[in-house]
C-alpha cells in the first residue's frame, strides 16, 4: 500500500476516464459539461503519460503531455466558440436541439 | 512514506473533484471543482517528477482554459436546471459503461508487468547522473528530436485562435464605426463640387 508504483498511477488515471465516459452520459445535454468531461478524459490520458515516463526513464511521455495538452487547450477554445456562435442563433445549448443540419 | 501520503491525497481530492465536476448543478461550480481537480493532477505530477509538466498544466489550464469555461458560463444566459431535465434517466447506461470500462481497464493494470528490455528501447532516456532539472533535460529534446512536432502544436493553436476569432466575431448592425478604407478611397468628385460664381448673381 504505501509502495507507490506504476499501476497506483495508472488506475487514478482509469478512474479519472471513466468519470469522463460517466460525465458525458449523465450531462447529455448540456454542452459545456460534456467538454469538461472531454477535458477529465484527457487529463487522465496525460497523468499516463507521465507515469509511463517516470517509470521508465524516457522523457518522450512529458513531451507529449504538452502536445496533447496544446489540443487540448485549442479543442476547447474552439469548442466554446462553436458553443457560443449556437447559444446566438439559436438561444440554447441543449445538444437535442443541435440536428439542423439533418435537413 | 510522505510520498505516499501526498499521493493519496492528491489522488482522492481528484478523484472526488472530478466526481464533484460531473455531478454538480451549477456549471460555475464544476469549473471550479474542474481548476481543483487540475491542481491536484498537477500535484501527482511533482510527485512523478514531471515539474515542468507541473507547472505548464497550472499556467495552461488554471490561467487559460478554466477561466475561457467560467468565461462562457457566466457569459450565456442558460437556464441549466431545464438542461438537466431527464438526465437521471441516463444514469444506468452510464453507469454500466463506465463500470464495465472501469474494470477492464482495473483488471488489465492489476496483472500489468513492464517489459525488461522496454527501458532500453526509450527514444530519449533519462541520464540518471546528469544533474539536468526537468526544464532542462526537457528543453534539450523539445527543440532538437522533437522540433517538428513542437512547431506543428504551434500552428495548432494558431489555427485555432484564427478559428476561434472567425466564429466569434459579428458585424452588429446599428453601430456606428469608423471604416478607414472608404475614407481613404474617396476622391474629390464625389465630396466637393466646385463651381464658378459670377459676381452678384451667387450661388444657383
Amino acid at each position: 500500500m504505501l509502495e507507490i508504483g506504476l499501476v497506483h498511477y495508472l488506475v487514478v488515471a482509469a478512474t479519472l476516464f471513466t468519470l469522463g465516459v460517466f460525465g458525458i452520459f449523465l450531462n447529455r445535454k448540456n454542452v459545456i459539461v460534456i467538454l469538461m468531461s472531454i477535458e477529465l478524459m484527457l487529463l487522465a490520458v496525460n497523468i499516463n503519460f507521465v507515469a509511463f515516463s517516470a517509470t521508465l526513464h524516457d522523457l518522450t511521455g512529458q513531451v507529449f503531455t504538452m502536445f496533447v495538452l496544446t489540443v487540448a487547450a485549442a479543442e476547447a477554445a474552439i469548442g466554446l466558440a462553436i458553443l457560443v456562435v449556437f447559444f446566438r442563433n439559436k438561444g440554447t445549448i441543449a445538444v437535442e436541439d443541435i440536428a439542423s443540419l439533418k435537413g | 512514506m510522505i510520498g505516499a501520503l501526498a499521493f493519496y491525497a492528491f489522488a482522492s481530492v481528484l478523484v472526488l473533484s472530478a466526481i464533484m465536476v460531473i455531478t454538480a448543478k451549477n456549471p460555475v461550480h464544476s469549473v471550479l471543482f474542474l481548476i481543483l481537480a487540475f491542481f491536484n493532477a498537477a500535484g501527482l505530477f511533482v510527485l512523478l517528477g514531471a515539474e515542468f509538466v507541473a507547472m505548464i498544466l497550472v499556467i495552461v489550464y488554471v490561467g487559460a482554459v478554466a477561466v475561457l469555461f467560467l468565461f462562457v458560463v457566466m457569459m450565456l444566459d442558460i437556464s441549466f436546471a431545464d438542461l438537466r431535465k431527464g438526465a437521471m434517466q441516463f444514469v444506468p447506461v452510464g453507469l454500466l459503461f463506465g463500470g464495465i470500462l472501469l474494470a477492464e481497464l482495473v483488471m488489465l493494470y492489476l496483472v500489468w508487468e513492464t517489459a525488461p528490455e522496454a527501458g532500453i528501447n526509450a527514444a530519449s532516456p533519462v541520464d540518471a547522473g546528469s544533474s539536468l532539472t526537468n526544464a532542462e533535460a526537457l528543453g534539450q529534446i523539445l527543440y532538437t528530436q522533437y522540433l517538428f512536432p513542437f512547431q506543428v502544436s504551434g500552428l495548432i493553436l494558431l489555427v485555432s485562435m484564427i478559428g476561434a476569432i472567425v466564429l466569434t466575431l459579428r458585424t452588429r448592425s446599428g453601430v456606428l464605426r469608423q471604416k478607414v478604407g472608404n475614407q481613404v478611397s474617396r476622391t474629390i468628385d464625389e465630396t466637393m463640387e466646385i463651381r464658378k460664381v459670377t459676381t452678384g448673381a451667387g450661388v444657383q
